[in-house]
């Protein structure tokens, strides 16, 4: 077939079917951006729920249900990292603030301080999540990041109202390998966490993951165990926790919010 | 149905199983069968995205210069497989953060291609639609059962229900840790190999 093998059909075809690959796939991706972006968001928010203990891993929240809380016990905020301070309510729209996309823009992001966390850009604004309780704050949920073994780790860290003890942990987004890195997805891991300090009485970031098993909280408020298997993990852990609660990330927030509250 | 497009539909099921008699798109299985749930994902996955890319490969097989038919296969699969990545992010968004990476990998699934070049350039739409169907049931075949061994064993349970209650949570069973590791799903696939081929011994390779 001379015609098949002709060097101008070969090119027309070639062109034909990049033309019709190309509008599938934008059409596909224009037309779904809108609930992937809503699916995103639902997920994230049911893992500030998961952290601040008022939903359980694994189970499944329905997108009204998130709703509620954020309507009435949960109020996310924009805290400026640099400063401490918190954004005036009602400025910008704290749920629809996207952290990541701000710290890749450079008009919203500085470059970070030298850090062990693996973290490059900083954003001008973090979010927090306070889970009230009869206009009283009961916790603080904060956004964590930072280099793991293959990835970044994404997470929440809650704080107690006194700022200093923990109340839960998730990680939302990891690639850490299964089964040992991977063991911090497994809430039972996350649970260990529960009651700690993450700062000692200087009001520095105290909280690490050793090797081996630490004592019940009470006795051996800052160490958390360790996942066998697992050392680049858990060390990475302890810099990306660490990192955000110092200075550099929320620390300066914190220290207001545990000396003068919301105010 | 003819007898042509019957053996097009059931062949791959057993007979020339993709994984099992073809050996293809073994990469995907070592990566996906760490439990049931996943390993239903990709099936359906890899099922569409053979089916989809038969057709239509097979459409154009007649007017495909032969100089650039793989790469028109490759672009056919390639943009099926990103269409499908963006419905699974827009509808299950929390197993598509598992799944993603290995979803973006169906293009390279050897299944996928091997149907396409082998079958679909010689055979009509309907034939070929049929060939999609039963390699990705095939595939998907060996993966469930795949990964019904390794969650029981691996994490003691099935379809994400406890089974076996672990010994850490308070039960008796201590995990197989190997069975969530890659590794695991090559001895596994390979006693399935072997059992095939010891149920039927046609299969053998004779030498």
């Amino acid at each position: 077939m001379a015609k098949l093998e002709s060097p101008r059909y070969t090119f027309l075809f070639a062109t034909a079917v990049c033309v019709v690959c190309a509008l599938m796939v934008s059409v596909a991706a224009v037309s779904l951006q809108p609930r992937q972006k809503a699916s995103a968001r639902l997920y994230m928010e049911k893992n500030v729920l998961i952290a601040a203990g008022l939903a359980k891993p694994g189970q499944d929240v329905e997108i009204g249900e998130v709703e509620k809380y954020f309507e009435k016990d949960i109020k996310a905020r924009l805290v400026d990292l640099a400063t401490g301070e918190l954004l005036p309510e009602g400025k910008v729209d704290a749920r629809a603030y996207d952290q990541r996309a701000a710290r890749r823009d450079p008009g919203t992001s500085r470059a970070a301080p030298p850090n062990n966390a693996g973290i490059g850009r900083l954003p001008k604004y973090g979010v927090a999540y306070f889970v009230m309780k009869g206009g009283q704050v009961e916790q603080v949920v904060i956004a964590i990041e930072g280099l793991g073994m293959w990835g970044t780790v994404y997470g929440f860290l809650a704080l107690d109202r006194d700022g200093i003890t923990v109340r839960g942990l998730t990680y939302y987004d990891q690639k850490e390998t299964p089964g040992l890195g991977g063991e911090i997805g497994n809430p039972a891991w996350q649970a260990l966490w529960k009651g700690r300090h993450a700062y000692d009485s200087a009001g520095l970031p105290a909280i690490v993951v050793i090797k081996g098993q630490a004592g019940p909280p009470d006795k051996d408020p800052f160490r958390v165990d360790g996942m066998s298997g697992a050392t680049i993990t858990s060390n990475a852990i302890t810099r990306l926790t660490r990192f955000w609660l110092s200075d550099d990330g929320y620390g300066k927030f914190l220290k207001r919010f545990r000396e003068k509250g919301l105010a | 149905m003819n007898k042509h497009n019957r053996e097009a539909l059931l062949g791959p099921l057993l007979a020339n199983n993709p994984i099992g008699v073809q050996v293809l798109g073994i990469c995907s299985a070592l990566a996906v069968t760490t439990r049931i749930d996943k390993a239903l994902v990709m099936t359906a996955g890899v099922l569409v995205v053979t089916l989809l890319a038969n057709v239509a490969v097979s459409l154009v097989r007649n007017h495909t210069p032969g100089s650039i038919r793989i790469i028109v296969q490759l672009s056919i699969i390639a943009s099926l497989v990103i269409v499908f990545d963006q419905i699974l992010k827009a509808t299950l968004y929390e197993l598509s953060l598992e799944l993603s990476v290995f979803v973006g990998l169906i293009i390279t699934n050897c299944i996928v291609m091997g149907r396409a070049e082998g079958y679909a350039m010689q055979n009509p739409p309907l034939a070929s639609a049929l060939d999609g169907i039963g390699n990705g049931l095939g595939y998907g075949l060996v993966l469930v059962l795949t990964g019904f061994i390794r969650e029981l064993l691996g994490a003691g349970k099935v379809f994400g229900f406890v089974v076996l209650p672990l010994a850490k949570d308070g039960g008796w069973y201590v995990p197989n840790g190997m069975m969530l590791l890659a590794p695991s799903a090559l001895f596994i696939i390979a006693g399935l190999i072997w059992l095939l081929k010891t149920v039927k011994p046609e299969l053998q390779d004779k030498e």
